[in-house]
């Protein structure tokens, strides 16, 4: 809301700087910002009369007029804008001013014509955007008096945004009372005389439900001179407060909304029928807004009507059937109180948000219709004229008191700080609110009707902090009992595990929660994803599944910038969908392409591949090895022949390959690239460790070369040795595998390295021939494997 | 004239002086002090020798034999260390290049932040806790008394799932919600996070990420909280942070602050900037998680991550955290 600081001051004037009062009202909790009500007040420009006008002789466009300036003979002026006309008021900028925009005047020829001067438009004023036309004054404004003066535009703008729950500051009123109170000062009440009625004429008004509307006044104002127009000092205020002028019933309503904080409504008189009725919209109504668009109502949204039918949507915009227009001469003047609960929805639902709803959605005083209604039907008479008829009223009269007790003990304890009493007495009384003492500490306070935020006791604490000063209570140095957590020690934290991968080479990367659904599908085809009901984008509009998107997304990103190679990881939640549940689970996932090394000297590169990116992956997991297994199986994403399930026992928790040729496809990516994804909870957890006692025995090794089948994973003979090899066996591992004719077509011959050791003796040899005998016979009997020597 | 020891002597120590290297320098020593050396033989004229002349001959071979013993051991020592040295610049590698193998990558500049956020706040005692992020209409708005009609959900535009049946929480405050539903005071806790709002231009994303904290316990005051966080944004800053605490307006807050800081802009111009927003817990937020008002106080404060990180880094476009560009990303390493 936009504020003129003259009208402000108006009501309430410290002896401040304007840069003072907003800054105190910043620390009162009002975000404000102040700019001049112009740039550069116009030096030179005078309020001019054409006294004549005729048309120009060499230009048909072109008026030559005579401008009464106040002082000396009229200057005569060569003007080509539509309306200039004898009699008019405008401003006119003489020979050697300036105009805001640059522009000097000086004496000029137009088409051979003397022309001592120039009218004026708004936007030549730099008072507006853009305008069509001289900008027309009041008949009474007096010709030669400066247009700065005139106009008063050594003004400045408030701009103030408030909070929610400060709804009773959107006036110039609710400001002036909270300036007059961070201040502590008086505000002076323009005197507001009240509207003389002379007429009898009224309209039955009914509420059907005062929970929504507690309070519906209105009036018929007839006899309206429909020829009126705004005054210049009202046209300047709405300017200044970004309102545009429209009609001068309309621009009385606005008016008055900023001056008090009550919006109005004018109805053209003729076009009402029988009782005014604030009732619930059944479905499907249908009402002609006032901006044209058309509105079907939804169920129980609050409705003015009367016997015909829906005149406007409460709290929100009136219908354009039953608004004024130029010819209304007769109105009906509404001015009302609708809860809250019945008017937000309605304009976000039918995008009509109005200055009406912002401020009934964050309340309205409902102790101010009567007094704004008159104040409104008083500045109708005195622009149109007519005659005003007594007020229909539904509704109680009266808001009733409402009373929040306080107590000084409470304040002082969620403060941690003793505001005096007196001191807290004195800086509710300034906003109104009366404190009566109770027993022991405590106040009885009486509420003000315009600050219906205020319902509970921590409400009244904030108040008075805020008038006190927050600046004003001291930070007290930490005090709290010790409260140590008890960090289980096999449980890694998220952060160790991403230094793993870190010092790996891995890059994190953050990508957004919702991703591509034709992306999603081609990553995670079997997965039911969670779309987003009102999406930004269709690129962002189903919850991901996988964190795969984000990073092809995070790989195509770099590689177009000729960063081919991408180690890239991610942490993040996951989304499911599982019999109508959402399932949220904590992955680690990332992506490799490119080379196996960073381009390095001595050192031959090749692409990356499976075993690169397993290698990793079993870092990650984290000691020990032996609780993990990567099994061959499909994952729909993945190439078949290149993809493992990650086992934990016997449960599944994570997946690592190749991308699937045909996801690269449809994904039309450069290349396949290398995945995994493993559940965070699932590896997050390991046992704490056991010593093992160190055997004082030298161990020995000995070397199998196995030949089997080109099928035959390692791992199975892996598993096969450690069974066979006894508790002698202490470790096998894979140190060579060689494909070529000395072991046939479809074979492959794997070297084993085997380590054999005792705790209580050194092995002999018969000892090491008998377990690697057992070992051989087993791999042979299992697996079809022969032994090469 | 000289004796003719001195004369093997001397030209003894000439050839010793001109061997090139350890191998002839062996050679000479044969030839000297060997089992038929020119010295050894010497000694073997003792025996035809008697009395005073046999001793007095004695001495003198025996000191030649030294002095010749001397000479090679040091001339030995002189060749080895000058091989030595040989060896050592035939050697010589270039030190200046690379080492081989992987780099380091690095962590992203959010999670730097927000572990960084959470360490300062553990140091205290908070604990850090997570929760859902598709929320429901209770956690996320209604327990925090923002009730269906409150303007405070305008303000805060939500992305809906599954027909509006659940949200994607706006703020990380239901994981505060879900904490106290739990657990009884004292509770302190510190909830980073991801959170959605529908809003989507230069300086919003409609996915960024919230760090909030929670302090409940009997006695806890407006003045601690202000302590805390003065503390924590000197902390955070590594340095004197002037900051100050503006009424404002949260619905699960009251008091409520908003915490500006005081920021020394690129021009050298000084301005408040708004960092968090922080109060005391609402006794409506306590009944709808059932815990006694009259007994307990609590703070809550907020701050956004990408706020806190962009002033720390020196990050002026929020888009940059989401683009993960490597070019951007490896500066934080």
């Amino acid at each position: 809301m936009k504020l003129s600081e003259t009208w402000l001051r108006e009501w309430v004037n410290p002896q401040a700087t304007i840069e003072e009062i907003a800054q105190r009202l910043v620390m009162g909790g009002l975000e404000l910002e102040v700019e001049p009500a112009v740039d550069t007040l116009p030096q030179g420009v005078v309020v001019g009369r054409i006294v004549a006008a005729e048309k120009h002789p060499q230009a048909d466009r072109l008026q030559v007029c005579r401008v009464d300036v106040g002082a000396g003979e009229p200057l005569q002026i060569v003007c080509g804008a539509p309306n200039a006309r004898v009699g008019l008021n405008a401003p006119c900028a003489t020979v050697g001013s300036r105009l805001p925009g640059g522009m000097e005047i000086t004496q000029a020829k137009l088409r051979g014509v003397d022309s001592s001067g120039m009218l004026c438009s708004a936007k030549e004023l730099a008072l507006s955007d853009k305008s069509d036309g001289l900008l027309e004054l009041d008949a009474t404004a007096r010709p030669g008096q400066p247009i700065g003066d005139y106009l008063r535009l050594d003004d400045h703008i408030l701009n103030l945004e408030i909070t929610p729950n400060r709804g009773d500051c959107l006036s110039v009123l609710g400001l002036a009372r909270d300036v007059a109170a961070l201040f502590g000062v008086n505000m002076k009440r323009p005197n507001l005389p009240p509207a003389v009625v002379v007429g009898d004429r009224t309209i039955k008004v009914e509420i059907e439900d005062a929970e929504t509307c507690p309070t519906y006044t209105g009036r018929i104002i007839s006899k309206l001179n429909a020829k009126a127009r705004t005054p210049d000092w009202m046209r300047e205020r709405l300017r200044r407060s970004g309102l545009r002028c429209i009609h001068p019933l309309v621009d009385v309503t606005n008016y008055v909304m900023l001056e008090l904080g009550q919006p109005l409504h004018a109805f053209d008189r003729e076009k009402l029928s029988g009782t005014i009725r604030v009732r619930r919209a059944k479905p499907g109504e249908q009402l002609k807004m006032l901006t044209g668009e058309s509105v079907v109502t939804e169920h129980g949204e609050l409705l003015i009507a009367d016997d015909n039918g829906p005149l406007a949507l409460a709290g929100v915009m009136g219908g354009l059937e039953s608004g004024v227009t130029d010819a209304t001469t007769s109105i009906f003047l509404e001015s009302a109180c609708f809860a809250p609960e019945a008017v937000a929805g309605t304009a976000r639902r039918h995008k009509l948000v109005s200055d009406a709803s912002y401020r009934f959605e964050r309340g309205v005083d409902p102790g101010l219709q009567r007094i704004a209604l008159d104040r409104a039907s008083q500045l109708i008479t005195e622009i149109c004229g007519g005659e005003v008829h007594p007020v229909s009223q539904a509704g109680r009269s009266q808001p009733e008191p409402v009373n929040v007790r306080l107590r000084h003990a409470r304040m002082t304890q969620l403060l941690g700080h003793e505001i005096a009493s007196r001191e807290v007495e004195q800086l509710l009384g300034r906003l109104g609110i009366t404190t009566r003492n109770e027993i022991g500490d405590t106040w009885l306070c009486r509420i003000p009707s315009h600050r219906y935020d205020l319902r509970l006791e921590v409400d009244l604490v904030e108040e008075a902090a805020r008038l006190h000063g927050y600046d004003r209570i001291p930070a007290r140095p930490y005090l709290a009992a010790l409260a140590p957590s008890q960090p289980a020690e096999g449980r890694r934290p998220l952060a160790a595990a991403r230094s793993t991968l870190v010092s790996r080479g891995w890059q994190e990367i953050v990508s957004l929660a919702f991703v591509d659904p034709r992306v999603q599908a081609a990553l995670d085809p079997d997965a039911a994803s969670i779309a987003v009901d009102n999406p930004i984008a269709e690129t962002q509009s189903v919850m991901r599944t996988r964190l795969w998107p984000g990073l092809v997304a995070a790989w195509l990103h770099n590689r177009q910038r000729q960063l081919p190679r991408a180690r890239l990881f991610e942490t993040g939640v996951c989304f499911a969908l599982r019999d109508g549940a959402v399932v949220e689970t904590p992955r680690i996932a990332g992506l490799a392409a490119g080379d196996a090394f960073a381009e390095q000297w001595g050192k031959k590169n090749r692409p990356v591949d499976f075993y690169d990116l397993k290698a990793d992956v079993a870092a990650l997991l984290g000691a020990p090895a032996d609780d993990y297994r990567f099994e061959a199986a499909p994952d729909a994403a993945l190439h078949p022949g290149r993809s493992a399930r990650i086992l934990r026992g016997d449960r599944a928790i994570g997946w690592i390959g190749e991308l699937h040729p045909s996801a690269v496809r449809t994904l039309d990516l450069p290349e396949a690239p290398l995945v995994f994804e493993v559940d965070w909870p699932a590896i997050r957890d390991a046992a704490v460790p056991r010593a093992q006692a160190l055997s004082e025995f030298p161990s020995s090794r000995r070397d199998l070369a196995v030949v089997v089948a080109e099928t035959t994973p390692v791992q199975a003979l892996v598993d096969c040795v450690r069974k066979a090899g006894g508790n002698l066996l202490q470790k096998v591992f894979v140190f060579d595998i060689y494909r070529g004719e000395a072991v046939g077509n479809a074979c492959k011959s794997v070297a084993l390295g085997l380590i054999f050791n005792d705790y209580s003796r050194t092995l002999t040899i018969d000892d090491i021939d008998a377990a690697t005998q057992a070992v051989t016979q087993a791999l042979s009997q299992e697996l079809a494997a022969t032994i090469r020597h | 004239m000289t004796h003719p020891h001195d004369e093997l002597l001397d030209k003894a120590k000439a050839d010793i002086a001109a061997a090139g290297d350890l191998r002839s320098l062996e050679a000479l020593r044969v030839e000297l002090l060997g089992k038929k050396g020119r010295v050894t033989e010497l000694l073997k004229q003792l025996s035809t020798l008697e009395g005073y002349e046999r001793k007095a001959f004695g001495e003198r071979v025996n000191k030649l034999k030294s002095a010749v013993a001397d000479a090679i051991d040091a001339r030995s020592s002189a060749l080895q260390e000058h091989e030595l040295q040989q060896r050592l610049s035939a050697e010589a590698i270039d030190v200046s290049l690379p080492g081989r193998g992987e780099d380091t990558g690095g962590i992203h500049p959010i999670t730097r932040t927000i572990d960084r956020i959470c360490t300062l706040f553990g140091e205290l005692g908070f604990e850090t806790v997570e929760g859902p992020e598709i929320e429901d209409d209770f956690h996320n708005f209604n327990a925090l008394n923002i009730p269906e009609a409150h303007p405070a959900r305008a303000m805060q535009d939500t992305f809906y799932v599954m027909n509006g049946a659940r949200l994607l929480r706006t703020h990380t405050s239901p994981v505060q919600i879900r904490t106290m539903q739990s657990r009884q005071p004292p509770i302190r806790i510190i909830c980073p996070g991801r959170v959605y709002r529908c809003d989507s231009d230069r300086t919003h994303s409609p996915m960024f990420h919230q760090v909030e904290g929670l302090y409940v316990a009997e006695k806890v005051t407006f003045a601690d909280l202000k302590y805390d966080l003065q503390s924590f944004l000197s902390r955070f800053f590594e340095r004197d942070v002037e900051a100050l605490f503006r009424p404002s307006y949260f619905p699960f807050v009251e008091p409520g602050a908003d915490v500006h800081m005081r920021w020394t802009q690129a021009d050298g111009s000084q301005r408040w900037l708004e960092l968090l927003g922080c109060g005391m817990v609402h006794p409506k937020v306590f009944e709808a998680v059932g815990i006694d008002p009259e007994r307990y106080t609590g703070y809550a404060f907020g701050m956004g991550v990408e706020r806190m990180a962009m002033l720390r880094y020196g990050v002026d476009d929020l888009r940059l955290f989401f683009d993960n560009d490597l070019r951007f990303l490896e500066q934080f390493r």
